[in-house]
């Protein structure tokens, strides 16, 4: 068996007293979706955010490819980076750059960080508009988009950079209900292209029909963790199986 | 015999123009772009993350504004020669109120960056911007549009506060007002038409702000 492209071992962070990752393991093969689902506050952004630098876990190593870090050695910015180079990230919020067009922010991490043509940046920029769906909104700003639109220029975004992995934070969680199965559909078809993707979702049926495997948090630790069939169908830890309860029956 | 002496008023439109353009305008003008130069380091300086580097800002930043803008000129103009630095009157002029803006504007400056929002600066490392990239691609442009209306007040506020340096013999509106002033004993005259004068150019000004405003805002939600 090969290597996983993506590989964290051992994530411990704290913010003040709170410590919010209590030694975390992740493990992606290459063209796999993971979905990484569990209570509110249980960690998972946090975790997310440990795999390309965002937060800075005390404890921990992270590798994407042939770019490893070790949190506990302190890495100076520049190792930091270059991790971070390794994936592309998907916000909850978007985060899009407002004072640019959609086609700009596309191009932003082509042209402004790795230096590539322009030209050449803006025609395979356009191609990933296309490929989201966008084709004909290069040149609106993202103030005149629809949630569900800008959440899939983010998507156009992260893989503008030819990321190894796309990082998502909960894509659909801010959108109204209506706009997220144009995103989620755009999402698996990027899993279905191969792309490897690491899901923070409250999706259900998205971890099902399209996740690889299912990590489940719960009090900063990976409580349960396989495929979605057995995770989410027959989950054989009680937290889980509660968890998962309550999202079926909310009231 | 009425207050004002109309053709005394024609005669000096010519003259005070004269000192506004040669004087105010052009002192206004480099005094302002050099003080936003300073501003920007000031305020970087601030959020650097470094006490001391910080530290030195905020004092900088403090002593600028607790100290009067005359006091500040003539320590420039009249001080610095004592420890042998001697000025002329135009290079004291503009680094005083250089200074000065300098340390207005990095309060601006600083406060505009902060506005910025968390999750831009996080977006713009996630596609693989370091921190000048960041800072110029994605921050400051943003930074500009919220830092417009204060910088305006400061624009505005550094036109009329060169009148200062007619103190030190630079010969701008005022100065010009009080030279052709003083043989006639016309002070009202000479004075309400410079006063005319910078009222016009804060209007012009004012006017560019909103102007400004608007251009910057389009892509902002309302
Ligand atoms: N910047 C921060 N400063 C302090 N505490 C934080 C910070 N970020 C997260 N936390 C805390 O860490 C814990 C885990 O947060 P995290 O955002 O990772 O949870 P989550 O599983 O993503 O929750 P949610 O489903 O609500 O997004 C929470 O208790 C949260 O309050
Ligand atoms: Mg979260």
């Amino acid at each position: 068996m090969t290597a996983p492209l993506l590989e964290a071992r051992g994530l411990v962070k704290s913010f003040g007293a709170n410590r919010v990752l209590r030694g975390v393991d992740v493990a992606v093969p290459s063209g796999s979706v993971t979905c990484l689902i569990g209570p509110s506050g249980s960690g998972k952004t946090t975790v997310l955010r440990s795999l390309n630098g965002l937060e800075t876990p005390e404890v921990g190593t992270v590798r994407i490819g042939d770019v490893e870090l070790d949190w506990a050695t302190g890495p100076d910015a520049r190792a930091v980076s270059r991790l971070r180079g390794q994936s592309g990230m998907v916000f909850q919020a978007h985060n899009l750059f407002p004072h640019l067009s959609v086609l700009d922010n596309v191009t932003a991490g082509p042209v402004f960080a790795q230096g590539r043509p322009r030209a050449e940046a803006q025609e395979e920029a356009r191609a990933l508009l296309a490929r989201v769906g966008l084709a004909d909104k290069a040149d609106d700003y993202p103030v005149q988009l629809s949630g569900g639109q800008q959440q899939r220029v983010g998507i156009a975004r992260a893989l503008a950079t030819r990321p190894q992995v796309v990082l998502f934070d909960e894509p659909t969680s801010a959108l109204d209900p209506e706009l997220v199965g144009e995103v989620l559909r755009v999402m698996q078809s990027l899993a279905a292209e191969g792309w490897t993707m690491v899901v923070v979702t409250h999706e259900m049926r998205f971890a099902r029909q399209v996740a690889d495997q299912v990590l489940f948090l719960d009090g900063g630790v990976v409580v349960e963790q396989g495929p979605p069939a057995e995770v989410l169908v027959e989950p054989r830890e009680p937290r889980t199986r509660q968890f998962l309860q309550r999202l079926l029956e909310p009231l | 015999m009425s207050a004002i002496d109309w053709d005394l008023v024609r005669s000096s439109l010519g003259p005070l123009l004269d000192g506004l353009l040669r004087g105010t305008l052009p002192l206004t003008a480099v005094s302002f772009v050099l003080g936003l130069a300073l501003a920007l380091v000031l305020a970087l300086m601030r959020l650097s993350g470094r006490r001391l580097v910080s530290a030195v800002a905020r004092a900088y930043v403090s002593i600028i504004r607790g100290t009067p803008l005359l006091l500040q000129l003539f320590i420039v103009f009249f001080g610095l020669p004592s420890l042998g630095i001697t000025l002329d009157p135009w290079p004291s002029a503009i680094i005083a109120l250089s200074l000065n803006v300098g340390g207005y504007a990095s309060e601006a400056v600083r406060g505009a960056i902060l506005a910025v929002p968390r999750g831009q600066f996080e977006a713009a490392m996630t596609v693989g911007m370091g921190r000048t990239t960041t800072l110029r691609r994605v921050v400051l442009p943003q930074a500009a549009r919220i830092a417009v209306p204060p910088l305006s007040n400061t624009l505005i506020s550094l036109v009329k506060d060169t009148s200062l340096v007619s103190t030190i013999l630079v010969t701008e509106l005022l100065r010009k007002a009080q030279e052709i002033a003083s043989p006639t004993f016309e002070f009202f005259t000479l004075y309400g038409v410079a006063a005319v004068y910078y009222w016009v150019v804060c209007l012009v000004l004012s006017f560019g702000q909103t102007r400004l405003e608007t251009r910057l805002s389009r892509h902002v939600a309302a």
